[in-house]
């Protein structure tokens, strides 16, 4: 079969379908993927806007311009909106679009899984936001501590509303990370063994088992409130031998991890970017790999310095204090190696190399002053002050954003086929860097200086104005540099230059497919021999032969070594995934109301689930084949 | 543009499906808290032409946060002490379907503010009129007569009663007066 | 011109204890070797990207490799050293912040409201104890044991010129010790989200002299002074038969609801509304009338009284010192 017709016919087997019903029913990865980092932005503005209104607010003494109400509102919506609804979704978005072409395969292994992921994901962020527009928005702050958030003290609807927002992402997620460790493990390229996986692939990885171990508590948790809220259940209520620290422990044994499932692929896109316009393999491949793993598993043994000032043992609070300060060590290596890695390539400079400088700048200073919080007596002193809101946007943006942002820029041809402007981005990269130090370094001071976060305002003669004018100057300028990042991005849509395949000359394999990539992803499914494909695979390096293309077939392969195993078909697009999502939002949103809503649910996703497994007819091939 | 069409639609079912459930009055005007007497006539006799009765409706009954204010309040000014936490003891049980001066927004607000026989002290003076119609809006919903999605569930406390959610709606008894 | 200079009387940076102090210590101690930490990696981090730069070819060979990895391994070894310093330091310090209480020692109760503060100070008897708000006296030079908790939901007690902060948990009591080694008037502010008016939730605290502490003490002690004037005794009267007496007790009056703050020495406090506003008669008056005015959603509700009114029961109020 030639190239051409070998191509029309994929095109046919793997066709996109369009307009409403196909925005419903598509399960091609990239598709997904994308959908996934452009309702993430969406979201991502939100959160700026209401960051931007909160620093408004907070930009004089004693000012009126919102009151405490909306703003309890305002800033639980910013924390739970950009860690549930942009942070965690962004990352995996970019996990679904790049890990298959990645690893050169044509599809996620469970293709409609990640469909019921995103119409979850996508119900649970327009709950959230219609609560808030409604002036109903959840304002306990995004870890709703009881008993503030419990049905004593607060009435309502706002926190049921939170509670099932964080349903519906977790479940998002978790259906999201499933999806991920099967396709990694199972379909790679053929030669592609376990240490010849990109760095990024290895971060996926991590982060989607550091989601399956995580979630589940803060899922537990919030059914646990909103039984608490709804059915009166007692979990949390201190008179019938409930615990208000339980809570804490539930939620901050996830909410810590989270802090690393954002971390983690950050710190793996900053090595892709790195490699790429070093364009050197990175140093220390193995040692980079065992940095990811071991910050997965340490990540789990850090949650209860979030909780110091709540009174503990001097002997426990000594050993987290240990691990806290023992997960620097494998970022540390990271640092170093990264360093390293710059030392001796060829770097040309582009955009993204200045986002591995804010990263490096921002990160380093966030870095440290993660090992001050550690420390229990310095914690005592800082915790639940701006000097934390400093450290955690200093980690978070600088650990996560500025990575993400470089990487979108260095992916961006592939996503469309066209590069973007360099002077622009350089420009939105230096008003972000600029915008993001003037923000949140004084925030350092103000927080040794004594102001609490979460006030809505402050008293004039506690002589912190200052500092937060300048602050909310920084804000504004930041919210510019976002503004151009993303009119660099939309203008280059139509008039970036054509990109080609492999702009920057990188070496893994979703560079080796066109830009943006057919629905197919790869004419001939590739074999690898190296962990750089694109650099050093030989002239006449084999392809996969024998893959029907008149099916959506992908090659599945063994879990260390990549050895071909066996085909599998995966799915034609199909509504019921998007079914059984409506049946379980209907299901949670009523839940909130009454319990009827849990059975609801259940039928609603019971009949669902029925379709989506309804057996297809067995393949004429194998009823021949019986004997 | 299908899709952007539904989602508008959406949106504002949305934004006017938001009732009062949700309402807070974080300040309140001075005069909400105007000392007022009872409402409700006790005498059927009235001279020259009888006037019409006055129908009151609670809007505190709507709103979740003065629910939760009427039951923080029904605990501090001692309603307990006498009432438990709907169960009565010295003073009549809130939250059966027996009620001796009436079971209207209008009669449990007279009660609070005028007091009756036997043991029920007068509130009136003491108490601000919007708070007395958070109590009243709280009584009801202790057997069942607000709307159960903005009535409060459980105490912080020891289980001393049934939560709304998991009660059923009971019709008003009306004892003679 | 914008002050840039903040307040020092609610600062971790400017110690008036030894808890605090030592805290400054270690946080210096972090900030020296964080910063020197800070200009080594990212000063290495430059010196690579101008070599990169400079750099013809990519440098990848085994031998290349070799080289780096004792450089990384050398500067991973520094940064254990460095954190093992900085783990020995702060275990130190925390050995040093932890008290273990002896019998003999003053103890002061605190306890946490939506949005203010009860302080608590034992005495002989029953009746000899001291119950005040939003303001907490301590002695200069003595350890006094605080013991927290909450009536609601979690607050958090943060005197940074003093010590740490520790939070105040229902259901559960904790402790924190204070030592106040100057004289002077610090502020803390709940430090854990608690609704509406965390913000507005402040506490002054006064540290003075022994002498100074026990006559304060001792007024702190006595029943409310006794309405003289006419004005005085007609907002007495105010007093019992509005709202007021709901929610506040004055000791030696029949006002004696435990829902908002002791008011018997009102007029000896510094502030009103949690450390917000300066207890002057204009203050007071405003407060009384419209509370929701200055911290919204407060739950003191507006009370409407005639201007007379009010003019007596702030008079009387003002007379309890």
């Amino acid at each position: 079969m030639t190239d051409e017709l070998l191509h029309a016919e994929l095109s046919r087997t793997w066709h996109k379908p369009t307009g409403l019903w196909g925005w419903l029913t598509d399960n091609h990865h990239t598709t997904i993927g994308l959908r996934f980092i452009i309702t993430a932005f969406f979201f991502f503005a939100l959160g700026g806007v209401e960051a931007l209104l909160m620093r408004t607010q907070l930009a004089k003494p004693g000012n009126t311009f919102i009151g405490p109400d909306l703003y309890n509102q305002l800033f639980t919506t910013h924390g739970s909106t950009m860690m549930f609804l942009f942070a965690v979704p962004v990352m995996e978005g970019i996990g679904l679009y790049f890990v298959p072409l990645m690893i050169g395969t044509r599809q996620m292994a469970f293709p409609r899984l990640n469909v019921f992921a995103y119409f979850s994901y996508l119900t649970g962020g327009l709950l959230l936001y219609w609560a808030l527009f409604s002036n109903f928005g959840p304002d306990t702050g995004w870890f709703a501590y009881v008993p503030l958030s419990g049905p004593e003290y607060a009435p309502g609807k706002r926190v049921d509303v939170w509670a099932q927002m964080i349903t519906f992402t977790e479940m998002s997620a978790l259906a999201g990370a499933v999806n991920m460790i099967a396709t990694i493990f199972k379909n790679r390229a053929p030669g592609m063994s376990l240490n010849r996986m990109p760095i990024f692939v290895w971060g996926q990885l991590v982060t989607a088992f550091m989601i399956i171990f995580a979630m589940p508590s803060v899922m537990v948790a919030s059914s646990m409130l909103a039984a608490d809220r709804l059915v009166a259940t007692h979990y949390f209520n201190v008179a019938e031998g409930g615990d208000a620290i339980l809570w804490q422990h539930l939620f901050w044994f996830f909410g810590h991890p989270e802090v690393y499932i954002i971390f983690i692929p950050g710190t793996a896109m900053l090595t892709t970017i790195i490699v790429t316009y070093a364009k050197r393999p990175v140093f220390g491949y193995t040692g980079m790999v065992l940095a990811l793993i071991a910050t997965g598993f340490v990540g789990f043994g850090v949650w209860v310095h979030h909780m110091f000032a709540t009174g503990l043992p001097q002997i426990g609070a000594s050993f987290f204090t240990a691990s806290s300060i023992l997960i620097t060590i494998p970022t540390a290596f990271q640092i170093f190696a990264w360093i390293t890695t710059l030392w001796h390539g060829k770097i040309s400079f582009k955009p993204p190399v200045g986002y591995v400088f804010g990263f490096m700048f921002i990160f380093i200073m966030g870095g440290l002053t993660g090992v001050m919080l550690a420390s229990v007596p310095i914690d005592l002193q800082v915790h639940d002050t701006f000097f934390v809101v400093a450290h955690l946007h200093y980690v978070l943006i600088g650990g996560a954003i500025f990575p993400l942002l470089g990487a979108l820029y260095m992916w961006y041809p592939k996503f469309t086929g066209r590069l973007q402007n360099d002077a622009l981005g350089w420009t939105s990269f230096a008003l972000l860097f600029i915008g993001f130090n003037v923000t949140f370094f004084p925030m350092h001071l103000l927080g040794l200086l004594g102001m609490p976060r979460r006030v809505y305002t402050y008293l004039d003669t506690l002589g912190w104005g200052g500092m937060n004018f300048v602050a909310t100057i920084g804000a504004y300028v930041m919210g510019l540099g976002v503004l151009l990042y993303v009119s660099n991005a939309l203008l280059s849509l139509a008039s970036g230059r054509v990109a080609g395949n492999n702009p920057w000359g990188a070496a893994t394999l979703e560079w080796a497919t066109a830009s943006p990539p057919p629905p197919y992803n790869f004419l001939y499914l590739p074999t690898v021999r190296d962990r750089y494909p694109l650099w050093t695979n030989a002239p006449d390096q084999p392809v996969v032969v024998g893959v029907p293309s008149d099916k959506r077939e992908i090659l599945v392969t063994k879990l260390m070594d990549a050895e071909p195993d066996h085909l599998y078909e995966t799915p034609q697009p199909s509504i019921s995934p998007f079914l059984v999502s409506l049946g379980s939002a209907i299901g949670i949103i009523t839940a909130i109301f009454t319990p009827w809503g849990v059975p609801l649910g259940f039928v609603l996703v019971a009949l669902a689930m029925v379709a989506w497994f309804w057996p297809k007819p067995p393949h004429k091939e194998l009823l021949e084949e019986q004997p | 543009m299908n899709v952007r069409r539904l989602a508008v639609f959406a949106l504002s079912l949305a934004l006017v499906a938001s009732c009062r459930r949700e309402q807070r009055e974080l300040r309140r005007s001075p005069a909400a808290a105007a000392r007022t007497g009872g409402i409700v006539r006790l005498s059927d006799l009235q001279p020259g032409q009888p006037s019409p009765d006055i129908i009151v409706r609670n809007l505190s009954e709507e709103r979740a946060y003065d629910l939760s204010e009427g039951k923080r309040l029904y605990a501090s000014y001692n309603c307990v002490g006498c009432h438990s936490h709907g169960g009565g003891g010295i003073g009549p049980p809130l939250m059966d379907s027996e009620w001796i001066y009436g079971s209207n927004p209008e009669n449990i607000h007279d009660t609070i503010v005028e007091g009756r026989p036997n043991g029920m002290p007068s509130f009136g003076g003491k108490i601000p009129d919007y708070q007395i119609w958070e109590i009243a809006a709280y009584v009801r919903s202790l057997s069942g007569l607000a709307p159960t999605p903005a009535a409060p569930s459980r105490d912080d406390h020891m289980i001393t009663r049934v939560a709304p959610q998991s009660k059923k709606e009971e019709t008003p008894k009306e004892a003679q007066k | 011109m914008i002050p840039l200079l903040a307040a020092t009387y609610q600062s971790a940076l400017h110690p008036a204890g030894k808890y605090a102090a030592e805290i400054k210590w270690l946080l210096t101690v972090f900030t020296i070797v964080a910063s020197v930490v800070f200009v080594l990696t990212f000063g290495f981090f430059v010196v690579s990207l101008i070599r990169g730069r400079r750099n013809r070819m990519p440098d990848a060979t085994d031998e290349t490799a070799r080289r780096s990895a004792k450089w990384v391994g050398g500067a991973l070894g520094v940064t254990i050293v460095a954190l093992f310093i900085l783990l020995f330091a702060s275990v130190v310090t925390g050995r040093a912040l932890s008290h273990i209480y002896e019998p003999t020692e003053r103890h002061v109760s605190v306890i946490g409201h939506q949005w203010w503060w009860e302080v608590s100070y034992d005495g002989p008897q029953a009746d000899q104890i001291v119950l005040t708000a939003n303001e907490l006296h301590l002695p200069v030079g003595e350890r006094v044991i605080v013991h927290l908790t909450s009536r609601d939901v979690i607050h958090s007690l943060w005197i940074p010129n003093l010590n740490g902060k520790r939070d105040l948990i229902p259901g559960k009591e904790s402790t924190i010790a204070f030592q106040a080694d100057k004289p002077g008037i610090y502020r803390a502010q709940c430090a854990e989200f608690c609704g509406m008016q965390h913000a507005m939730m402040g506490l002054v605290v006064v540290a003075e002299p022994k002498e100074k502490f026990d006559g304060w003490l001792a007024a702190q002690r006595m029943p409310s002074r006794s309405p003289v004037s006419i004005d005085e005794q007609k907002g007495q009267q105010i007093f019992m038969n509005t709202s007021c007496a709901m929610c506040h007790s004055i000791k030696g009056t029949s006002a004696g609801a435990r829902t908002g703050p002791d008011l018997t020495h009102i007029g000896s406090r510094r502030t009103l509304a949690a450390g917000v506003i300066s207890n002057t008669r204009g203050n007071l008056a405003g407060w009384v009338a419209d509370a929701g005015g200055i911290k919204p959603g407060v739950l003191m509700p507006p009370n409407s009284l005639t201007p007379d009114e009010l003019n007596a029961l702030v008079v009387y109020l003002e007379s309890l010192k």
